[in-house]
């Protein structure tokens, strides 16, 4: 595939980024009973980071060969 | 019509192999082991074809070749050398000497066939 | 009002609309316009992930564990990273070697081998039919359901039922002529269901938008938007625990294995291997597909919770959460609303059934009817004519075989635990298969026997701590078996292998099985070397990224076929025409116009066991191409290629074999020395030029004969036998040669060993006498030992003046008399020497001879008419021992007849430093 020949790597980092925040314990920090606009905080958080780590993988697998 | 082949090799094994491939392609086949020898069944049943080992004992193949073509009742048939010496030279003296062809031992048998067919003008 | 004949109706519609897709998407892809040759139709086929489990049981995890669900879809997001290197491995191994199944893709990897192709089968089959059954259940449950409204009903128990009037046999069915009229059409070397592939994207769709509307009207209509419902559980207290992670069901531990589960059974379920690898178009697709796929997954789950806990606070208990998805909408007499909910769960459920069920039929029929079909001789299957007939219709039958078995555990389970459970020990069945594939792809020392024993031990500890704990909560096993394990032996209780708790039970079983796959596929694979097929196929699929224009490599392999016989085979099971044009594509891209012009080699073999495999898996096309083909083994020639390599190498016989490894280990040693040889002073050209000369001739012999009798298979016994015994002849004296040759090259540049010891020779001339013994008896001769005795000790190598005397021996018992010939051995002091005579009673040696005899392979008799077969190193080494001992070696001239040869030998004296030296080091 044409692309930037870091998109691998990026993607494993990716990766390690996702299994970090969203496991134990980074996820034990967020699960406070703290709502946000009435959500829980976790709730918010776990969707937050969902949606952050699929951007990042759509960014770097879109970006075209420098 | 089966064309007459001889094999002159001193080596009883190569001898076999060369008389048992010829033989089953249809050709007769006569040996010798040796220089005078050849010569002698040359006259007595010309070949159609010589195979000739050039490291024979007493006569070397290249004499065996050159009498040959030396010989006018003989000129007609066809001689294909081996040789088992790496030496471009032996080759090119082999040509010069009259040699139709030569091979280098150890030789494949399909080659060696295709080259016996091809010289005595029987390939397709 | 929403009568039952509606809703059937409005399915049938809109299976009639599937089956419209399904038939543009096919016609499309034969005009050469694929319409699925689209990264957006790949991504949402992926979305096959998301069955009814998805649609109707997040809602119910959702309802009893809160966030607990998540994983599940957070898993595939994380592999989704790693797709790029994994997946795009998997895909292009895939479409360079036509596998067309998981079972195919490990049994291709491993060797070829049908014993793990079938292994892998049954795993697959014993753990995704209760997934179809859950299907089954979930649409059958779902109608029954809508078909009360507007009461809401739950389902009574299914077995209720008489089974002509269950609703779910007739699902079955039907889903079964869909599958047959879409899956089987025939028998394409690629595998590819394109019309499929576009029906089941446009499901992804439908069951997303369905999802989206109906947790919109949740979150939405009947609230005012998430913070609203959540603020409204919040003050709900039973439903404050599911705000929270770490309550039960969402352990921090289950939460980790669960997303692990997830991201292995993404990759390897039988449905994805097939969306993602076997129907892949483009490899590029998977670029999208790697945001696209995770982007899908959040956005069916973000109103899962909502929909969960709305539905916990709008109904009293006896609801099913199951059923929320439906039921909310129904209870707000939403009939449309509602009719769209059960078409989603329609979608969800018959895309999974669907496509696992080519998936597994595949699977079933190349590599567990095939194989055993092959081998059942009597069906003659290799003569038929047109097994692609045949190939389709057991693939038909598996397809309804499995919607039937599906049912038929539907039945039997009804709403045991064993059904409802079933999501998860699926996925944790089908994770066993990832050591051996992922270790396959990566890992170039996984062998077959590693594989076979990872994935027995993983299904074994997956059926101990995960199937038959399912059956035992059904009731079908004792409850003891849980409780206290069984026979009552505590630690092995399935739920808590010994003894390890504080893990729920999937994550439990999930982390057993994985460690014992595991460690039994790493063990096993590097207890042993692989086969050399298998270390082929090993680095084919290892390596395939670095032949990417061209995989097509094929592995070390030697033989003859031909074209026509290659046509043929292929023709039986791809169809005739279809293998024609194949063929005949090829031919075209070598630049010829014929199918005859095309050379029957090993690439055009492989072309042909690649077709095959695209029609009935690696494994059987092997077996049937071998039948075919003829292997021949390397000649002569390749011999020396091939030692760098580790290759078996097949003989004529057994001898054969025997003389070929001894000439390799020469030929070996003879490149050492070769090498060495230059190193050190060059030896004359001369020497070289003979050497050549001398090694030329046996071999020629060898070869000429060797290529005869292969060629003639049927020369007669006798002949062969003849050949053959010169052939081993010829080999022995090439060795004999080889080994004399590099004797003297040693000796001659000093590089030889010498192991010098005080010797008695009298001693030394006896044993030569004994180890010449039986030349003695086979020739009729004599030998007589005249011996001096009490002589002085020598300084010398023994085994070498072995040599020399047995060298000499052996050339008298050559030459002697013919009769009653006389060899005489004489051993006498002479002033400061010793001197050892053999004298024979034969010819003699002529005068132009004496001196040439000593020469490099020169023999005497050569003038003769009866060439001795020696190789004429003999003399010339002994006389090197000799010397390097001190001494002479040398030819008596004597009148009278026959020959004497003498040397002479300096008696060693006490303190004297000697000529010889103790081990001399080895030079270079």
């Amino acid at each position: 595939m044409k692309r930037s020949g870091m998109t691998g790597e990026r993607l494993v980092a990716t990766f390690l980024l996702g299994c970090v925040l969203l496991n134990y314990p980074v996820l034990f920090l967020f699960a406070r009973r703290v709502t946000v606009a009435g959500i829980p905080l976790v709730y918010v958080y776990l969707f937050g980071v969902w949606t952050l780590l699929i951007a990042i993988l759509a960014l770097v697998v879109e970006r075209k060969r420098s | 019509m089966a064309h007459r082949v001889l094999v002159v090799d001193d080596e009883p094994s190569i001898v076999l192999s060369l008389q048992y491939l010829l033989q089953r392609e249809g050709f007769e086949v006569d040996t010798a082991a040796d220089g005078e020898a050849a010569l002698e069944v040359v006259a007595r049943r010309p070949p159609a074809l010589v195979v000739l080992d050039i490291m024979l004992p007493t006569m070397s193949g290249f004499e065996v070749c050159r009498r040959l073509r030396a010989d006018p009742a003989a000129a007609g048939i066809k001689v294909l050398m081996l040789t088992a010496r790496g030496r471009d030279t032996e080759a090119q003296k082999g040509l010069r000497l009259g040699a139709d062809l030569y091979l280098t031992k150890p030789f494949s048998t399909h080659e060696l066939l295709e080259h016996v067919r091809r010289l005595l003008g029987q390939t397709p | 009002m929403l009568r039952g004949w509606v809703i059937v109706a409005v399915s049938f519609a809109y299976l009639g609309v599937l089956f419209a897709i399904a038939h543009w998407g096919d016609r499309r892809a034969e005009a050469g316009r694929s319409v699925i040759a689209n990264p957006w139709i790949y991504s949402l086929s992926l979305a096959v992930y998301c069955t009814t489990w998805t649609f109707y049981g997040s809602v119910g995890r959702a309802a009893s564990s809160g966030i607990g669900f998540l994983p599940v879809y957070l898993g595939p997001t994380l592999a989704a990273a790693l797709w790029w290197y994994a997946m795009r491995k998997i895909i292009r191994i895939s479409h360079a070697y036509r596998i067309t199944s998981i079972a195919d893709f490990v049994a291709s990897r491993y060797g070829k081998s049908q014993l793990l192709g079938g292994l892998v089968t049954i795993i697959a089959v014993l753990g995704v039919i209760p997934y179809i059954s859950l299907q089954l259940k979930a649409i059958s449950g779902s109608f029954a359901i809508l078909l009360h409204y507007p009461e809401i009903v739950m389902p009574a128990q299914a077995v209720a039922h008489h089974a002509f009037q269950d609703s779910a046999l007739y699902i079955a069915m039907i889903l079964a002529a869909f599958t047959i009229l879409f899956g089987t059409r025939h028998l394409d070397a690629t595998e590819r269901h394109e019309g499929l592939v576009a029906a089941i994207a446009f499901e992804s769709v439908v069951k997303l938008l369905a999802f989206l509307v109906v947790g919109a009207f949740v979150t939405f209509g009947i609230y005012q938007g998430f913070g609203d419902i959540f603020r409204k559980a919040q003050e709900v207290a039973r439903l404050r625990p599911l705000l929270e992670v770490g309550s039960a069901g969402a352990g921090y531990g289950t939460w980790a294995f669960l997303t692990v589960l997830s991201m292995l059974s993404v990759m390897f379920l039988p449905r994805q291997f097939q969306i993602a690898v076997v129907e892949n178009v483009d490899e590029n697709h998977l670029a999208k597909a790697i945001w696209l796929f995770p982007l899908y997954l959040l956005l069916i789950n973000v109103f899962v919770l909502p929909v969960a806990l709305g539905g916990l606070m709008l109904f009293p208990a006896g609801v099913d959460a199951d059923t929320f998805v439906l039921t909310v909408p129904m209870s707000q007499h939403r009939q449309e609303l509602a009719l769209f909910a059960f078409i989603g769960g329609l979608s969800a459920g018959t895309g999974m059934v669907i496509v696992e069920t080519i998936a597994l039929s595949t699977m079933v029929c190349n590599d567990l009817v095939m194989p055993v079909l092959l081998r059942l001789r009597w069906l003659r299957l290799n003569e038929r004519q047109d097994v692609s007939r045949l190939l389709v219709n057991i693939r038909r039958l598996a397809i309804t075989a499995i919607l039937l078995l599906g049912y038929a555990y539907f039945r039997i389970a009804g709403e045991a635990y064993a059904l409802v459970a079933i999501g998860l020990i699926s996925f944790a069945a089908v994770a066993q298969f990832a050591p051996a594939i992922l270790g396959g792809i990566f890992w170039r020392s996984g062998t077959r026997a590693g594989a076979m024993a990872g994935l027995l031990s993983g299904f074994a500890v997956w059926c101990y701590t995960l199937l038959l704990p399912s059956f035992a909560r059904s009731g079908w096993l004792p409850h003891s078996f849980l409780e206290e394990g069984p026979l009552g032996i505590w630690l092995l209780r399935p739920h808590q292998l010994f003894g390890f708790t504080g893990l729920d039970d999937i994550s439990h079983g999930l982390f057993w099985s994985m460690l014992a796959n595991c460690a039994a596929y790493v063990g096993v694979s590097i207890a042993r070397r692989p086969g050399v097929a298998e270390a082929s196929q090993a680095s084919l699929f290892v390596d395939v990224l670095r032949h990417t224009q061209s995989p097509e490599r094929p592995p070390y392999w030697r033989g003859s076929a031909s074209v026509e016989d290659l046509l043929a085979l292929t023709g039986r099971f791809l169809g005739p025409e279809r293998a024609q044009e194949a063929f005949l594509a090829l031919a075209r891209r070598r630049g010829r116009e014929a199918v005859a012009e095309l050379r029957p080699d090993a690439e055009l073999v492989h072309f042909a066991e690649t077709q095959l495999a695209g029609a009935i898996g690696g494994a059987s096309a092997r077996v049937l191409v071998s039948s075919v083909v003829q292997e021949e083994p390397p000649g002569l020639d390749e011999v020396m290629d091939i030692l760098d390599e580790a290759s078996q190498v097949r003989a004529y016989s057994r001898q054969l074999e025997q003389q070929s490894r001894e000439l390799r280990e020469a030929t070996a040693e003879l490149r050492a020395a070769n090498a060495r040889l230059q190193e050190l002073d060059r030896l004359k050209d001369d020497f070289i030029s003979n050497v050549t000369h001398e090694l030329r001739t046996p071999l020629t012999a060898i070869r000429a004969l060797s290529e005869i009798l292969h060629d003639d298979p049927r020369t007669r016994l006798e002949d062969r036998r003849r050949f053959l015994g010169v052939i081993v002849k010829e080999a022995e004296r090439l060795t004999r040669l080889i080994n004399q040759t590099l004797d003297l090259a040693k000796i001659e540049s000093g590089s030889a060993e010498w192991h010098t010891s005080e010797l008695d020779v009298a001693e030394v001339v006896r044993e030569a006498a004994e180890a010449t013994s039986q030349l003695f008896r086979d020739r009729g001769a004599r030998l007589s030992l005249r011996l001096a005795e009490g002589l002085p000790r020598v300084r010398a190598d023994r085994d070498r003046l072995m040599q020399v005397l047995v060298n000499l021996l052996s050339n008298a018992v050559k030459f002697c008399a013919p009769e009653r010939g006389l060899v005489e051995i004489r051993l006498a002091e002479r002033g400061a020497e010793l001197r050892v005579e053999v004298q024979d009673d034969g010819p003699g040696v002529a005068p132009p001879d004496r001196e040439t005899i000593f020469e490099r392979f020169r023999q005497a008799g050569e003038t003769l008419t009866g060439k001795p077969r020696g190789t004429g190193l003999g003399l010339p080494i002994s006389r090197r021992i000799v010397e390097h001992f001190g001494g002479r070696l040398w030819l008596e001239e004597r009148a009278g007849p026959g020959a004497t040869f003498c040397f002479s030998l300096p008696v060693a004296s006490p303190g004297r430093a000697g000529a010889t030296t103790m081990v001399t080091a080895r030079g270079g």
